[in-house]
């Protein structure tokens, strides 16, 4: 994977930048030491490493805008981290840029439960939101499978989703005001507790802008009244087109399942040998739940199970009991860390129309054959956002690069049959260069614009997103501006 | 009036154009008028162009007949989810509202307390820029965080970063039942006390909306028929101690009611200014009480204020500073020029606004003046 060369006028002037910032901050807030850096030399996408010049970790907004203007002053590049566990390489940072870390930025700063809000700093991990809401029966709806580290930062940047969006929406419709600093210093407010924008809706584009158009460091967003109950149903079928058929059934009925979850037979055996989670063995297994109270569960567990049978399942398991449900998930939440256990592997996030799942997973067992390399995909289905998981073997040279090619091959086809290249992890440096499978010229150049607008020096992340190529114009820029 | 009949020929209109452009869809929401230029209309540029019932996905070109899209998907019984307002009846306006003209000016009804706006409800769209030139963002699938999202940056723009020429909507089924709490002469702090009660619980309430000339407080839920009657109930419950709770469950009366809220004909054919304030719902008694206004109405719990005022007056110096933003809906030509539609924004967020506009319409043709 490209980077741009770092900037030699930024590295040597390292010491100046460094004793600038060290002057702005508390004690300990900026890491300079090159043992130090390498903490930040990387995020989940773990393949590609780079110490940056610098990191800093404010503890207030004021310090977040003091650490903006120096490096625009200076012309630094800046990378915003939130926890580093994106998956896409949206904190990768380059030699000469600052990181810009938010873990310090922990607080919550208002529970309203009257107005359904809480006002947190941008720090703080998703998990723990719900966590200052629960006991007073709320919660904070997208749940990103990282939700225990990742950071609120880095779901706004990269609009992330979770198991149970296909009911409460991603992180843009349950985020309400931010208050963000802009690449010069600049404090602003926008949106707040009230629903809608007075003017052109910023919020909605900056809500996934990769950190490239504004650090955000306090977030207003929406909490909802936590359900009665919810049970999940493990359905398993002998094809991944049943299968398939049977979620559109359920949908079209007027069921809104909070979460469909789907699974194929590669990733079901390597689940069941790691997990023991008692599946079936047989080609998709799908995990529905549903909400309410115990009536309205059994309601609409009675519609879903109905439809499962007309499709003749080879198995069909409705949770009895808190244990059972917890075992129906253990498997769907150890995938990830099953596929582990029998190599690397490499997550991807394209999403389909959920018509064309079964040509889709067709498509890539084949491919799988020609790469020689094993894929397996657990999905959410509800909304045909995919997850295949391709294993590969680090240590063996090419491998990465081979996978990396499946890889795309698997996004191209994702976009010719109608869908998308990331549903949910964000494009970063991993998608970037084929963005142009999906974006003429000209929708590329109306999103630079965008950050022409907020960021127009092209400071704040900018390797990320664009092909490195379609904006080498504009970050050529940066240079001549410092 | 120009109507191009394509997008391809809209581009070309908007490339050639030497002046600016005032943009409509179907003419229902009036908001073309408060723009200079010649008028152009979307609503020769239409058709379904895609329908997924079972990926509960609609892809219809901008000047699409609403009702042309609500009857289609009534056939495979599902609809729009955010319940868009008509406003006709409010505007005294005629022509028939256009699925373009509701994305542009993001209009939602009552349901947006529960599901969101209409610009959630965009998966995708395609517009013709200011310079003639047609770009695509987002797409018609559920998930998508590919690149930036104009889609939401162009949901509620009023035509003055495009013109809309297609959108991809997520649509979702019909419910089966529901049915309305009724709860009678609650003031207005009571009220939104009730509603905050009733969304704060876990009964999923799909409307909240407060009138205090009938001093109606009205609750809606939908769904199943066995778990809307089940929530009534435990709802009820909730709320006796704020009134004595009556459950209206007959569909026709509950929709009656409901379309009522919607479409804000409660002020129709009265005369005065209307203007439409978007609040923190706790906030909004003392607001209310400040403006003077003639006529209240409270929907989104709260969070949503119509209020018809003498023509003329000035809301917004009435009201002072506050968390949210008022626009003035219906009112007099001089007026609207005079007070603005929109509330001006912070100085900063105003000029991102404005640079905003100019990358995406670098000649000021489209709309110009409507949103600053």
């Amino acid at each position: 994977m490209e980077m741009p060369k770092p900037n030699p006028d930024v590295l040597s002037k390292k010491d100046r930048i460094v004793s600038r910032l060290q002057d702005a901050l508390q004690n300990g807030a900026v890491i300079h030491d090159e043992a130090e850096t390498r903490a930040y030399e990387c995020d989940a996408l773990s393949a590609y490493r780079c110490p940056p010049l610098c990191a800093v970790l404010p503890s207030s907004t004021e310090e977040v805008s003091a650490i903006l203007r120096i490096c625009h002053e200076e012309g630094v590049p800046v990378v915003p981290r939130g926890s580093g566990t994106s998956l896409a390489g949206g904190a990768l940072p380059t030699a000469d840029a600052v990181i810009l870390g938010v873990a310090r930025l922990n607080s919550v700063l208002e529970t309203d439960y009257p107005n359904r809000f809480i006002r947190v700093q941008s720090g703080r991990t998703n998990l723990s939101v719900t966590g200052a809401v629960e006991t007073d029966g709320f919660f904070y709806a997208p749940d990103p499978s990282s939700q225990l580290a990742c950071a609120i930062a880095g779901n706004i940047g990269m609009n992330s989703g979770g198991a149970h969006c296909l009911k409460y929406g991603v992180t843009t419709n349950n985020l309400l005001g931010v208050t963000m600093v802009m690449m010069d210093g600049t404090i602003i407010e926008v949106g707040g507790a009230h629903m809608d924008a007075g003017g052109l809706d910023l919020l909605g584009v900056i809500c996934g802008s990769e950190g490239q158009l504004g650090v955000v460091t306090e977030a207003t967003l929406r909490i909802l009244p936590k359900p009665e109950g919810a049970r999940p149903v493990l359905i398993g079928y002998d094809s991944n087109e049943v299968a398939g058929e049977c979620v559109s059934d359920i949908i079209k009925a007027g069921v809104l399942p909070v979460a469909i979850e789907f699974m194929d037979r590669p990733c079901i055996e390597a689940t069941e040998a790691f997990a023991k989670a008692g599946y079936p063995m047989c080609e998709s297994l799908l995990i529905i739940e549903v909400e309410g109270s115990p009536a309205e569960i059994d309601e609409q567990l009675a519609m879903i199970k109905e439809i499962a049978q007309r499709h003749n399942p080879v198995e069909l398991r409705e949770a009895q009991d808190a244990d059972e449900a917890a075992r129906i998930w253990l498997g769907r939440k150890s995938a990830f860390g099953a596929m582990g256990q029998i190599n690397d592997y490499m997550c991807l996030d394209g999403t389909i129309p959920v018509s064309e799942l079964p040509y889709v997973l067709r498509r890539i067992g084949e491919m799988s054959k020609e790469y020689g390399l094993g894929v397996g995909n657990v999905f959410h289905a509800g909304d045909g956002n995919m997850h295949p998981l391709i294993l590969y073997n680090a240590n063996k040279p090419g491998d990465l690069e081979l996978c990396e090619a499946f890889g795309a091959d698997i996004l191209k086809l994702c976009v010719e049959v109608g869908g998308c290249l990331t549903g949910e992890h964000g494009v970063g440096i991993e998608k970037r260069d084929l963005m142009t499978v999906q974006f003429s010229p000209e929708d590329l150049e109306a999103q630079m614009r965008v950050k022409d607008v907020f960021d127009p020096g092209w400071l704040l992340n900018p390797a990320k997103v664009f092909p490195l190529a379609t904006s080498e114009a504009r970050r050529a820029q940066t240079g001549e501006a410092a | 009036m120009i109507r191009p009949n394509s997008e391809e020929e809209l581009a070309g209109i908007v490339a050639g154009a030497k002046g600016p452009l005032s943009i409509q869809g179907g003419g229902t929401r009036g908001f073309a008028d408060n723009a200079a230029g010649e008028r152009l209309t979307t609503s020769g540029i239409t058709g379904i162009t895609l329908y997924e019932p079972g990926a509960l996905t609609l892809v219809a070109r901008a000047g699409t007949q609403l009702e042309e899209i609500r009857e289609r998907l009534a056939k495979d019984n599902q609809r729009l989810p955010f319940e868009p307002m008509d406003h006709r009846a409010l505007l005294g306006t005629e022509g028939e509202p256009t699925i373009g003209g509701v994305v542009a000016a993001n209009i939602s009804g009552p349901r947006r307390v529960m599901v969101g706006a209409a610009r959630d409800y965009v998966l995708g769209l395609r517009f013709v820029d200011g310079r003639g030139t047609v770009i695509r963002n987002g797409g018609r699938v559920m998930k998508n965080v590919t690149g930036y999202d104009l889609v939401k940056l162009l949901s509620g723009s009023y035509g003055t970063l495009g013109i809309l020429t297609e959108v991809s909507l997520k649509v979702l089924p019909k419910v089966a039942a529901s049915a309305t709490i009724v709860l009678k002469g609650l003031s207005d702090a009571q009220a939104v006390a009730a509603m905050a009660a009733a969304l704060g619980s876990p009964f999923e309430v799909s409307g909240a909306s407060h009138n205090p000339g009938t001093g109606e407080t009205l609750l809606r839920l939908e769904g199943f028929e066995e778990s809307v009657r089940y929530r009534s109930e435990r709802l009820a419950e909730l709320l006796k101690p704020f009134a004595p709770p009556r459950i209206e469950a007959k569909p026709d009366a509950v929709a009656k009611l409901w379309a009522a809220i919607r479409d804000v004909t409660a002020f129709a054919g009265k005369e005065g200014d209307v203007w439409r304030l978007s609040v923190k719902p706790s906030d909004a008694p003392a607001l209310v009480a400040r403006a003077g206004a003639k006529q209240a109405l409270y929907d989104w719990g709260g969070g949503l204020v119509w209020l018809r005022t003498d023509a003329g007056s000035n809301l917004r110096a009435r009201l002072g500073a506050f968390a949210g933003h008022a626009t003035l809906i219906r009112a007099s030509a001089e007026t609207r020029a005079h007070l603005g539609v929109f509330q001006p924004e912070p100085a900063p967020l105003a000029r991102l606004s404005a640079g905003l506009r100019a990358q995406f319409d670098p000649r000021g043709i489209l709309n110009p003046g409507m949103m600053g």
